[in-house]
């Protein structure tokens, strides 16, 4: 299983490099530190809420209402920053936060307890969260002028300590936070036992159950994740764009999330990958994204080529599942 | 015999319930919704939702999801207004063309879920994704026009009626819809399918085959629906029906369909679609914006699905 992983990471590392060798020969404006930065910049909001929807995807569910929990949270944050700056950024970061984990747990409450399809539950939600998106903002956008400068300079500036570093001390607070994220997620799943549960349920439902596990607050749990997830990343959405439109904010994000989560090797058959994986199908993400535009490939093409990466890792997946069945089945 | 309709028909019948509450309620509001011509008028927005609706009954109760109709449909505008206007197709053979490009990418979901042992849930999310994308290259942001001689369809009425042709379609393949679904081996299978596809697999019923034949169903179904949406709107463009996959959901839902396959009748969908329709009418006219909307209709979609889990636990099932 350790060599599985491993293969899905090494092929995101060697996609990677590929991508970035084609850019760099065709414009080599790509490898610009201006256009690493602006890959760097992308990355974070991606990853964040990515992270959740990982260990949503392991235990077999999916949250399409991911990208209108970001906008909700995001919008709430940047209206309570507006309206009541007093608050601090750090206040105000961690109501957004907090919003997204109670949106994640009314998700994660009808799918373990009330037994609502997660795909059921979570599309009801998107319209839901994005029409209450509406409500709070009356329709209105927030600009950036009516935000405070610590926020926007989340995604300007980096740590003081390292000013005097070349190039690492261009790399703003935004980066470090997700890789921070991701470090923690990483542990998390790894280390804990509620993220050795997460792959327990995802590997086998009925045998997790039997063994003990509490799958019903499992489940609970990794939704609210995937709504803390959505809320950091409505944040520092806040921050990286300054303008918050409610119709805009978030608008489709599932797509890209649930994409950079299955790109990086989680199975949607559950029970594997993790956020290694994850955090380069984010990077790889972020550097098809800048190249397309570096390249002036229309943006029209993003849709349909996430769509398509989708579908050839979904495949690529049950490939390497029933491959992996089949050696057992021979070993047995 | 009503002990036995309630049982039998207990969904079915609280969609007409709640049709009927909605509809006084709102012709309470607004007395308009008793003029027959405005009724009729407003109801074409719902028709290429009923037609999608139609085959969605079907992959529910078979027990999977199709969330790539809307951008099936979407393609399939983009595609057939392309070959009329690039490459001289004759305006007529959109008629053709729309339904067969559908099916086409219909199968592909279809062969993929079947074939390829994917969950349809995650396959038709992925093409949901990708044929719009390939709408959205081929339009960009434009839009392509409608040939002149197949605009304004859902103004041509039956003589003497209020009855508009889209909606004489959609009654039509509803009736065939339920005949197939009720009373054909074919409408049996897919139930069996997806009371226990183990089973039914067991049991000899060709599995496989059904599935890629109900996701071309889908396909063809979403092809129609473009070109009712096309005939009405007058172009086409790559978001077309975008979002239009929650209504279509929530009607065949609400109508009474298990989300976990085996049950559902044609009558509930087209009574939830008729639901979703004056609710959506409703709050349009006191001025709800749509983003509101959706929201009320995402809740509608939440509750059924509550509400059946719940009666279901009732029943001790």
């Amino acid at each position: 299983m350790k060599k599985l992983l491993a293969r899905r990471e090494l092929s995101l590392v060697v996609a990677i490099i590929l991508i970035v060798g084609v850019a760099v020969a065709l414009q080599p404006r790509f490898a610009s530190e201006q256009n690493i930065r602006s890959i760097l910049l992308w990355v974070p909001l991606l990853a964040v809420a990515a992270m959740g929807q990982t260990a949503v995807i392991i235990t077999r569910g999916i949250d399409v209402s991911v990208g209108s929990i970001l906008g909700l949270a995001g919008m709430t944050t940047a209206i309570l920053l507006r309206d009541y700056p007093q608050l601090g950024v750090g206040g105000a970061a961690v109501i957004g936060i907090g919003l997204g984990a109670i949106l994640g747990a009314i998700n994660g409450g009808m799918i373990a307890f009330a037994k609502v399809p997660p795909i059921v539950a979570t599309l009801g939600t998107l319209g839901i969260y994005r029409g209450l998106t509406f409500i709070v903002s009356g329709g209105r956008q927030v600009d950036d002028y009516q935000l405070p400068k610590d926020l926007m300079n989340w995604s300007l500036e980096g740590p003081a300590l390292l000013s005097n570093v070349p190039f690492i001390n261009s790399i703003p607070w935004v980066v470090w936070i997700a890789l921070l994220v991701m470090i923690l997620s990483h542990l998390g799943m790894t280390y804990t036992s509620y993220g050795r549960d997460v792959y327990a349920l995802g590997g086998n439902p009925d045998a997790a159950a039997l063994r003990g596990i509490p799958v019903n607050f499992v489940t609970f749990m990794a939704y609210v994740l995937c709504g803390i997830g959505g809320g950091f990343a409505g944040v520092l959405y806040a921050s990286r764009y300054g303008t918050v439109n409610p119709s805009g904010i978030g608008n489709g994000f599932e797509l890209q999330v649930i994409a950079a989560v299955v790109i990086g090797g989680v199975s949607v058959f559950g029970g594997t990958g993790g956020a290694p994986g994850v955090a380069l199908s984010c990077l790889l993400l972020g550097v098809v994204n800048v190249a397309l535009s570096v390249l002036a490939i229309a943006d029209t093409w993003q849709m349909a080529i996430y769509g398509l990466v989708l579908l050839v890792a979904i495949i690529a997946d049950e490939r390497f599942a029933r491959s992996a069945r089949k050696r057992a089945g021979e070993a047995v | 015999m009503i002990s036995r309709i309630r049982s039998r028909f207990g969904p079915e019948i609280v969609a007409v319930v709640l049709l009927l509450l909605a509809f006084g309620f709102s012709a309470f509001r607004e007395p308009r919704f008793l003029d027959a011509e405005y009724l009729f008028d407003r109801s074409t927005l719902y028709m290429e939702a009923g037609i999608l609706a139609l085959s969605m009954t079907f992959v529910i109760i078979a027990g999977h999801i199709d969330l790539s109709v809307t951008s099936i449909l979407a393609l399939v505008g983009a595609i057939c207004t392309t070959l009329v206007s690039k490459y001289g197709l004759p305006p007529v053979a959109m008629i053709i063309v729309a339904p067969v490009v559908g099916g086409a990418l219909g199968a592909l979901n279809g062969l993929l879920v079947s074939k390829g042992k994917l969950p349809s849930l995650v396959v038709t999310l992925a093409t949901m994704a990708l044929f719009r994308g390939v709408a959205q290259i081929l339009l960009g942001d434009h839009s392509l026009p409608m040939p002149k001689e197949l605009v304004g369809i859902h103004k041509i009425q039956l003589p003497g009626t209020y009855f508009h042709v889209p909606m004489v379609l959609l009654a039509i393949l509803a009736v065939i819809a339920a005949g197939v679904l009720h009373r054909t081996v074919w409408g049996r299978w897919v139930t069996a399918l997806g009371t226990n596809a183990e089973a039914a697999r067991h049991a000899g019923i060709p599995t496989g085959k059904i599935l890629i034949q109900l996701f071309t169903l889908s396909g063809v179904a979403a092809g129609i629906g473009s070109m009712l949406m096309l005939s009405r709107l007058g172009v086409a463009r790559f978001d077309h029906a975008r979002g239009l996959e929650l209504d279509v959901i929530t009607a065949v839902v609400l109508g009474g369909a298990s989300i976990f396959g085996g049950r559902g009748t044609i009558v509930g969908t087209i009574t939830a679609l008729g639901l979703v329709g004056v609710v959506q009418t409703g709050m349009g006219v006191a001025g709800v914006k749509a983003e509101v909307q959706v929201a009320v209709i995402g809740l509608l979609l939440i509750v059924s699905v509550l509400f059946s889990n719940f009666t279901a636990r009732k029943r001790g099932r």
